[in-house]
């Protein structure tokens, strides 16, 4: 007699559709890390001196912090002297044409479904596709141009558009923000740079997809994002990375600031290598992504779907300073086999009138955990705010578990804070009545946990729905009877 | 259709059915009636597939096939319908959405193509009319926050979409209402046919006035200690099963 159980266990066994490695040759510095090291990238990108003397006070600060602990997840200590910092495909991308691109780094992203050739694109969106350290090809851009839109490599933004770049980095996320994210602001790479004029609503979706590729090497990278007054974008990241035994470090920061009226919206599905299933090797992905709320009416959601990674430490939050501004948080994040996952939101109201929501779906089977974090704040000034949040975390199988740790800070007695919590178990007699209408157990298993997601899939755009769709069951999929 | 020898099933703790024998052949309609906790809902699990259940003795085969031996889709593909008695929710998932995979799942299993849509909006709506749903049900999550009689006219909509081969409906008419009853046992008596057959498990004599059965079972103690035509209903409802259990002690 087989039992719902068992094979709820077996069903964790999962396979990495996106763990093959590329061959080709790179440019790497030596292991390690030091203030010659922050200098040699800094100069390999031929940064001006404000950027480098930047990245040195970040790193000096960085030396003088300890590695957070707070957080529910547990790994061996991370030996920082043994990662690279800095690795790119040797030869150097020509980014007015893609013709020019190394055909094997173009043919890695049409094997994980990523074309990168306009013609062939899904209609509307703009992909800059980021390499281990830099950032490969991004396409559309004269398209973007003609809407005044600068969407483009963060290491060409810091020369095409210093003043812009200048004003806005660290705004939001600053070097000595944490842990992580002043290593970032020391050796990041690239990353993306995307900037919305006054008034406009950027024509199409704007993408950037991040792949690790060599060995032993950190990837740091950095997404600035601006949208002036009235300004409208929507924003799409994905990452994989390739099957290797040892655990590698994503350590990227993503600022949003939008103004008066401004709205930006971020998606990620992050489908970084998670390990196998005894919880070997897989990314180490700590991530610190933070919007600012500046204008009046300005809106910025995130909206994530979260499958990868063996350890995900991530907090995308929003600071919401003009009067009337919304914050949003909407995240499906599952852990399988050994993943951890400590993931939620900041809501830092500050304005008038400010609202947020938080929508988290937590997922875990097979001895994953999933910890839900979220603090909301409510400061002085902020009169009238409103706070929902809804976390409600489902499990597969016995051995996994889900925790919610919400922080709720109120200063301002006209401001209101609701939380709603549930966890629910995939129940036998869900699978065994959807078996009975001639489901199998695993399109069962599919059928329950992208109901118990729907709020969130809802709100991711079209294409991302598929895809988390198609990634989710990709995740639970498994030998199953 | 269905032939069930000698049938022992139990739990970890306990034997539920001891000693089954029951033949139903394409056709027919059968009923099962009997006391609380006899053992009526285990038999239907039983055919259906589900696991709690060890079968220690016997047999069952299914269109001349052994049906112990099939998975539990496998089995509702090949034509198995049970209709809860405590049908099961399925938060976030449409009725709709959940109706068309199931359809397109048995499809699969017969090699056929999936049901366009057009194909099946039309049939769904034809369906619901007759069995007097709305159509914003469709949009609702299965099952989710329905009322009893409302989860019981859902199992026999999904029987209507799903068209079994054997049907088997676990007290669905507890819980309904006069017309709903009748609006049920309309769409049992819709799929009554020749290749078809029905066993219908109800404490009512009541439905059989309507579901017109050609046998009357009466399970006690886990065995079926009677068998008869629609007149032992009748004689059930006038004395009771407390005869009928001294007879399963025995
Ligand atoms: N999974 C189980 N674990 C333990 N005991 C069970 C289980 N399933 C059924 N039983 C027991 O077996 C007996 C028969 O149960 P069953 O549900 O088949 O009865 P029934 O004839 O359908 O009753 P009712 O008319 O109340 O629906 C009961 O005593 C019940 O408590
Ligand atoms: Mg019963």
């Amino acid at each position: 007699m087989t039992s719902e159980n068992t094979l709820l266990e077996e069903f964790v066994q999962r396979e990495y559709a996106h763990g093959f490695v590329t061959d080709i040759e790179a440019d790497a510095i030596a292991p390690g890390l030091s203030e010659d090291v922050v200098r040699l990238i800094s100069s390999k990108k031929n940064e001006p001196e404000w950027l480098l003397q930047w990245r040195l006070k970040a790193y000096r600060h960085w030396l003088t912090l300890e590695e957070p602990n707070w957080h529910n997840v547990k790994y061996p200590p991370i030996d920082y002297q043994a990662s690279i910092y800095y690795s790119a495909p040797k030869q150097r991308p020509k980014l007015n044409s893609l013709d020019e691109v190394d055909p094997i780094l173009l043919e890695t992203y049409e094997k994980l479904g990523i074309s990168l050739h306009e013609q062939k694109i899904l209609a509307n969106v703009a992909v800059d596709a980021v390499f281990d350290s830099v950032s490969i090809a991004t396409t559309y851009r004269e398209t973007l141009e003609k809407h005044g839109v600068i969407f483009r490599p963060f290491s060409e933004a810091v020369h095409d558009h210093p003043e812009l770049v200048k004003k806005y980095l660290g705004s939001v996320v600053p070097y000595s923000d944490n842990f992580f994210a002043s290593l970032n602001s020391a050796v990041f790479s690239d990353g993306s740079f995307c900037y919305i004029p006054k008034g406009v609503r950027c024509p199409m979706e704007l993408s950037t997809y991040f792949r690790i590729n060599a060995q032993n090497t950190g990837q740091f990278e950095r997404t600035l994002i601006i949208a002036e007054e009235g300004a409208y974008v929507s924003y799409l990241e994905g990452c994989t990375a390739p099957k290797r035994d040892e655990n590698q470090l994503h350590a990227a920061v993503v600022e949003l600031v939008a103004l008066d009226d401004a709205q930006i919206k971020y998606s990620t599905v992050q489908n970084w290598y998670p390990g196998d299933a005894e919880g070997k090797g897989g990314i180490y992905n700590f991530v610190t992504k933070r919007g600012a709320c500046r204008g009046q009416n300005s809106k910025i959601s995130w909206t994530q779907v979260e499958t990868g990674s063996a350890i995900t430490w991530k907090y995308p939050s929003v600071i919401l300073q003009g009067d009337n501004s919304v914050g949003e948080f909407y995240s499906v994040a599952v852990t399988a086999n050994h993943q951890q996952a400590d993931t939620g939101t900041k809501m830092i109201h500050i304005g008038k009138n400010t609202k947020s929501t938080i929508i988290s779906k937590g997922i875990s089977a097979g001895v994953g955990q999933n910890n839900y974090r979220g603090e909301v704040k409510m400061m002085k000034g902020a009169t009238n705010a409103r706070n929902f949040s809804q976390c409600d975390s489902l499990l597969i199988g016995d051995r996994c578990g889900a925790h919610t740790f919400p922080y709720i800070e109120v200063r301002n007695s006209t401001a209101k804070v609701e939380h709603e919590a549930s966890t629910s178990k995939v129940g036998e007699d869900q699978i065994y009545y959807l078996r009975q209408r001639g489901l199998s157990t695993e399109d069962a298993v599919n059928m329950i946990v992208n109901g118990f997601c729907k709020e969130v899939y809802d709100l991711l755009p079209m294409e991302f729905a598929v895809e988390a769709r198609k990634l989710l069951s990709v995740s639970l999929e498994g030998s199953v009877g | 259709m269905l032939e069930i020898k000698n049938l022992h099933a139990r739990t970890l703790d306990i034997e539920i059915l001891r000693g089954i024998n029951l033949q139903v052949a394409a056709g027919e309609v059968h009923a099962i009636m009997g006391p609380n906790g006899s053992g009526k809902s285990t038999l239907a699990h039983v055919i259906a597939g589900r696991d709690d259940y060890e079968v220690t003795q016997g047999e069952i085969l299914y269109c001349g096939q052994d049906l112990l031996g099939m998975e539990i889709e496998t089995r509702a593909a090949e034509g198995i319908f049970l209709a809860y008695q405590y049908p099961v929710e399925i938060p976030g998932v449409s009725n709709k959405e959940f109706l068309r995979i199931a359809m397109n799942s048995i499809r699969k299993h017969h090699g056929q193509p999936s049901i366009k849509r057009t194909e099946f909006v039309s049939l769904l709506k034809e369906n619901l009319s007759r069995l007097g749903m709305d159509k914003s049900m469709m949009d609702r999550s299965v099952n989710e926050g329905f009322s009893g009689g409302e989860k019981k006219r859902n199992e026999i909509l999904q029987m209507a979409m799903l068209q079994p081969k054997l049907a088997v409906l676990d007290e669905t008419d507890s819980g309904l209402d006069i017309d709903a009853l009748k609006i049920v046992a309309d769409g049992v008596n819709a799929l009554r046919s020749p290749e078809r057959a029905t066993i219908v498990v109800t404490h009512y004599q009541r439905l059989l006035d309507y579901i017109v059965p050609d046998k009357v079972h009466v399970l006690a103690g886990g065995k079926i200690v009677r068998s008869g035509d629609k007149s032992l209903a009748l004689e059930l409802e006038d004395k009771g099963y407390g005869f009928l259990q001294e007879l399963a002690l025995s």
